[in-house]
C-alpha cells in the first residue's frame, strides 16, 4: 500500500515531525564541522588501494593462462571495480568528498569506471532518484521501468518475464545503469524528445565503447598470447562487480519494509517529511566493515538517503543516532542481513511478475486507520509527468 | 582538462593519447601520482625543497613544480599555493619572487605570516622541506614589460616589495636594468624583506636608485616627499604594490596629478564594485537544491548556503578554482558589471551574483 501521507501514516503531529526534522539537521551539522584530515585520508586511501588493485590485476593477467594468475587477476580487477564503482564512484559523485575542496576528488568532475556516464547518472540518480524516492511515477528506480516492483504499478502480460529480465539485469547490470537515464517509460509512451535520446546515446556509446575497449581489446592484445585468457578474466572480473552491485542496489529499496509513496506526498512536502519519506522508502542490511566498504557502505541505505552528501565512511556512526531517533517517534527502521534483504527483493520481483490477485502482498500490514484509497486509478493524462528536466549532458558542446 | 593541454610536445602528447586507453576513465597521471606527486599534469602540484628565513615573520618557499608547469611566467605575476587544512585544500595568492627561466627548474614565493592569518602563518613557519602543495598557474596585469620602460618607479610597502623582487632580478640577469628608483618602507630594519639583496642589488647596478623607509623611527613616507626624493616621478612609469591605504593614497596623488597613466597598482583584496544583481532562485543541477539569494550574494556563497561543496580559491575572483558552468540564467559580475547569460558559460562563483533565477551544473 502506497502511502500519500507520511505524517498520519506515522500518526505523527505537524510538530512531532518538524522536531524529527530539527534532529536529522543538527546530525547533518555535527558530521558537517567535523570533517577533518582523517576523512579526507580515508577515501584518499581507498583510492589508493583501489587504484593499486586495478593496476595489479591488469599486469597479473598478462600471465592470465596460468590458473592462479587467471583467478588472481579477475578477483583483483573485480574488486577494483566494486570498490570504484560503490565506495568512490558513487559517493564522489555525490558531492560527499566536494568539501576537500579537491578538483581531482569531486563531485563535478568524477568519471567513473562504468558504462554510465557520470552527468547522466547525477541526473537519474543524484537528482530524480534521491529527491523523488519511492514516488510512483516519478522516481524511475522503482523497477527501473523494466521491472514491477510496487503493487501500486500496472500488471501487464510484459511483467511475466520479470525473472528472466531479472537475471539479465544482474548479469549486465552495468549497461542496464548505462541506459537508465534514457528513461526507458518516456520512450515507450513516446514522450522522449528524439534530440535529446540521439545526443544521450551518442554520449553513452563514446563512454561505453572505451570501457568495452578497454576491457576486450586493448589488455588482451597487450596479452599477446594470452589474449583469450584476458578477456575471459575481464569479462569475469566485470561480471564481479555487475552482480555484487545488483545484489546491493536490489537491497537498498526493494526489501519488504521499504515503503512506496503517491504522487500526493510530495504536495507540500516539507524538508522534515521528506527525511521521513526518506526513511520509510529505504532499508538497511546488517554487516562487518568490509562488507560496508565492499558496499559504499549503502548498507546504511537509510542514512545514505537522509545525508546523501555526507561522507560515507562517518555513515556508521550516524546510523546510531538516526536508529535512535526513529525508536523513540515509533519510525520503522527497517534492517535485516545481506541475504534475508535480497531474498525478499527477489520475491516481490517473482510475485509482481503475476497480477496482484494470484499473490497475496508481504511486509507490515497497513495500518488500519490509513486514509481510503481511490478507487480508480489515475489515466496517465491526468497524472503528472515524470520528472524530465535535462542533465548537463545536454549542454551545446555535446552536441 | 586545460592543464593537460599545455604539455605541449607532439610525442608526450601521442603516449598520453595511447595511455588514455589503458586507464580510462581515469588517465595515466591519476596513477603516477601516487608514485610521485608530481607526476602529474591534471593538477598543477610542487614540492617543497626549501625553506629560507628572510626575515622573523618571512619565508621564502622554494618549490619544484610538477608536470605541466611552464616557466615562463612575467616579473610581478602571482601563483595561487593550495595546502591542505584539516583536510580541505585552502588557496592563497602570493607573488612570485623568482626569475622566469626554466634553468633550475624552480619558483620561489615569500611568505609573510600574517596575524590571524591561519595559512600564512602555516606557510611561513609551519612548512617542511619535502611538503607537497597544490599550484595554480601565473596570473595578473601586474608585469615589468620587456624590454622594461627606460624609466621606472617602485613604491613599494611591507610585504609588497615580492613582485618587485622578481621585477629587480630579471632586469638584472637579463641585462636591462634601466633608469630605476625604488622607494621602500618598512617597519623596521629587520622587519624589511630582501633589504640586504635589494642593497646589493643597488651596489651593482649605478642606474638604480634604493630609498629605504623605516616607518617606525622615521615616519610614514608621504607621497608629496617624491618632489625631493624623486623629481621626475611624473615621467617615469610606476609600479605601486603595498598595503590598500597606500596604494589608495598612491592613486589619489597620480590623480590630482594627471598622471594615472603611469601608476601600476596591485591590490590583494577583493574590491566590491557598487555592481549587485537583481538576486532571484540559484538553483543546482547535480543535486536538485536550491538558494534565494539577494542580489549582492555571491554565487558561491548562495551554494555555500544551500549546503554545496562549491569549489573555491581565492575568493575574489583571480584563481579561478571555482569556476563552474552556468546552465541557465543570468549573473553579474560585482567588480566591473560584466554580464554572464549565455547558457553553458563558464562563470567565476566568487565574484559573480544572480540576476534573477539561475542553475548551475554542481
Amino acid at each position: 500500500m502506497a502511502i500519500s501521507d507520511v505524517k498520519e501514516y506515522l500518526h505523527l503531529s505537524p510538530e512531532d515531525v518538524e522536531a524529527i526534522g530539527a534532529e536529522f539537521d543538527a546530525i547533518r551539522k555535527r558530521i558537517e564541522e567535523s570533517r577533518n584530515a582523517d576523512d579526507a585520508a580515508y577515501i584518499k586511501r581507498m583510492i589508493k588501494i583501489q587504484r593499486g588493485l586495478a593496476f595489479a590485476g591488469r599486469v597479473t593477467l598478462f600471465a592470465s593462462h596460468k590458473k592462479p594468475a587467471w583467478a588472481a587477476g579477475a578477483a583483483m580487477l573485480g574488486i577494483a571495480k566494486i570498490l570504484e564503482n560503490m565506495e568512490i564512484g558513487h559517493n564522489v559523485m555525490h558531492g560527499q568528498w566536494d568539501w576537500m575542496n579537491d578538483p581531482e576528488i569531486h563531485s563535478s568532475n568524477w568519471e567513473w569506471d562504468t558504462a554510465q556516464p557520470a552527468e547522466q547518472w547525477k541526473h537519474s540518480h543524484n537528482y530524480v532518484h534521491h529527491q523523488f524516492t519511492n514516488v510512483l511515477g516519478h522516481d524511475n528506480d522503482i523497477g527501473y521501468g523494466i521491472l514491477r516492483m510496487a503493487r501500486e504499478q500496472r500488471w501487464n502480460v510484459f511483467n511475466l518475464g520479470q525473472p528472466v529480465y531479472n537475471a539479465l539485469l544482474a548479469a549486465m547490470f552495468q549497461w542496464g545503469v548505462a541506459l537508465h537515464d534514457l528513461d526507458v517509460e518516456r520512450i515507450r509512451k513516446g514522450q522522449k524528445d528524439p534530440k535529446e535520446m540521439k545526443r544521450q546515446l551518442k554520449q553513452i556509446w563514446r563512454k561505453g565503447r572505451n570501457q568495452f575497449v578497454k576491457d576486450y581489446v586493448v589488455y588482451p592484445a597487450l596479452s599477446g598470447p594470452n589474449w583469450k585468457t584476458t578477456i575471459t578474466a575481464n569479462l569475469a572480473a566485470n561480471s564481479m562487480r555487475n552482480f555484487w552491485s545488483y545484489v546491493i542496489i536490489f537491497c537498498g529499496h526493494f526489501p519488504d519494509g521499504a515503503m512506496h509513496f503517491t504522487e500526493e506526498e510530495l504536495e507540500d512536502e516539507t524538508r522534515a517529511e521528506w527525511y521521513l519519506r526518506q526513511v520509510l522508502g529505504a532499508a538497511n542490511f546488517e554487516g562487518g566493515e568490509l562488507l560496508h566498504i565492499m558496499s559504499g557502505n549503502l548498507g546504511y541505505q537509510i542514512e545514505h538517503h537522509l545525508f546523501p552528501d555526507l561522507p560515507s565512511n562517518r555513515y556508521g556512526e550516524m546510523s546510531v543516532e538516526v536508529k535512535e531517533i526513529c525508536e523513540r517517534y515509533g519510525i520503522p527502521y527497517t534492517i535485516g542481513p545481506l541475504h534475508k534483504q535480497y531474498g525478499q527483493a527477489l520475491r516481490t520481483i517473482m510475485k509482481l511478475s503475476l497480477p496482484n490477485g494470484m499473490t497475496a502482498p508481504d511486509g507490515t500490514p497497513p495500518p488500519d486507520e490509513l486514509p481510503k484509497q481511490r478507487n480508480k486509478r489515475k489515466t496517465d493524462a491526468e497524472r503528472p509527468g515524470r520528472r524530465s528536466e535535462l542533465g548537463a549532458w545536454s549542454r551545446s558542446r555535446t552536441a | 582538462m586545460s592543464i593537460l593541454d599545455r604539455v605541449d610536445r607532439p610525442n608526450w602528447q601521442r603516449i598520453r593519447t595511447v595511455a588514455d586507453k589503458l586507464t580510462t576513465p581515469l588517465h595515466p597521471d591519476d596513477y603516477l601520482k601516487l608514485v610521485n606527486p608530481l607526476w602529474s599534469a591534471r593538477e598543477l602540484r610542487g614540492r617543497l625543497e626549501d625553506v629560507v628565513q628572510e626575515t622573523d615573520d618571512a619565508s621564502t618557499l622554494v618549490i619544484r613544480p610538477g608536470w605541466g608547469w611552464s616557466f615562463d611566467h612575467e616579473a610581478g605575476q602571482y601563483i595561487g599555493i593550495g595546502v591542505e587544512v584539516d583536510g580541505r585544500i585552502q588557496w592563497r595568492s602570493y607573488s612570485l619572487t623568482s626569475t622566469p627561466r626554466r634553468r633550475g627548474r624552480r619558483i620561489t614565493v615569500t611568505v609573510r605570516a600574517m596575524p590571524e592569518g591561519l595559512l600564512s602563518g602555516h606557510l611561513a613557519q609551519g612548512m617542511k622541506p619535502g611538503a607537497i602543495v597544490r599550484l595554480a598557474a601565473p596570473a595578473g596585469e601586474f608585469v615589468l614589460p620587456s624590454p622594461p620602460p627606460p624609466k621606472i618607479l617602485f613604491l613599494v610597502g611591507g610585504s609588497g616589495v615580492t613582485p618587485m623582487m622578481s621585477m629587480l632580478k630579471t632586469m638584472d640577469r637579463r641585462g636591462t636594468m634601466t633608469d630605476v628608483q625604488v622607494v621602500y618602507s618598512s617597519p623596521t630594519r629587520e622587519r624589511m624583506i630582501f633589504r640586504e639583496a635589494i642593497t646589493a642589488l643597488a651596489e651593482k647596478h649605478d642606474s638604480l636608485r634604493v630609498q629605504l623607509r623605516f616607518t617606525d623611527d622615521e615616519g610614514m613616507f608621504s607621497l608629496d616627499e617624491l618632489d625631493t626624493v624623486c623629481p621626475d616621478w611624473r615621467e617615469r612609469e610606476t609600479w605601486a604594490c603595498g598595503p590598500g591605504p597606500m596604494l589608495d593614497a598612491a592613486e589619489e596623488h597620480f590623480g590630482n596629478h594627471d598622471v594615472t597613466d603611469h601608476l601600476h597598482l596591485e591590490r590583494f583584496t577583493l574590491e566590491l564594485g557598487d555592481n549587485t544583481g537583481e538576486g532571484g532562485t540559484v538553483s543546482f543541477q547535480n543535486s536538485g537544491k536550491s538558494a534565494e539569494v539577494d542580489g549582492s550574494t555571491t554565487i558561491l556563497e548562495a551554494g555555500e548556503e544551500a549546503g554545496i561543496g562549491m569549489p573555491y580559491g581565492c575568493r575574489m575572483g583571480i584563481c579561478h578554482t571555482c569556476t563552474l558552468t552556468l546552465v541557465s540564467g543570468s549573473v553579474t559580475d560585482v567588480r566591473n558589471g560584466d554580464q554572464f547569460n549565455q547558457p553553458n558559460e563558464q562563470i567565476q562563483t566568487c565574484v559573480t551574483v544572480a540576476n534573477g533565477d539561475c542553475t548551475l551544473n554542481i
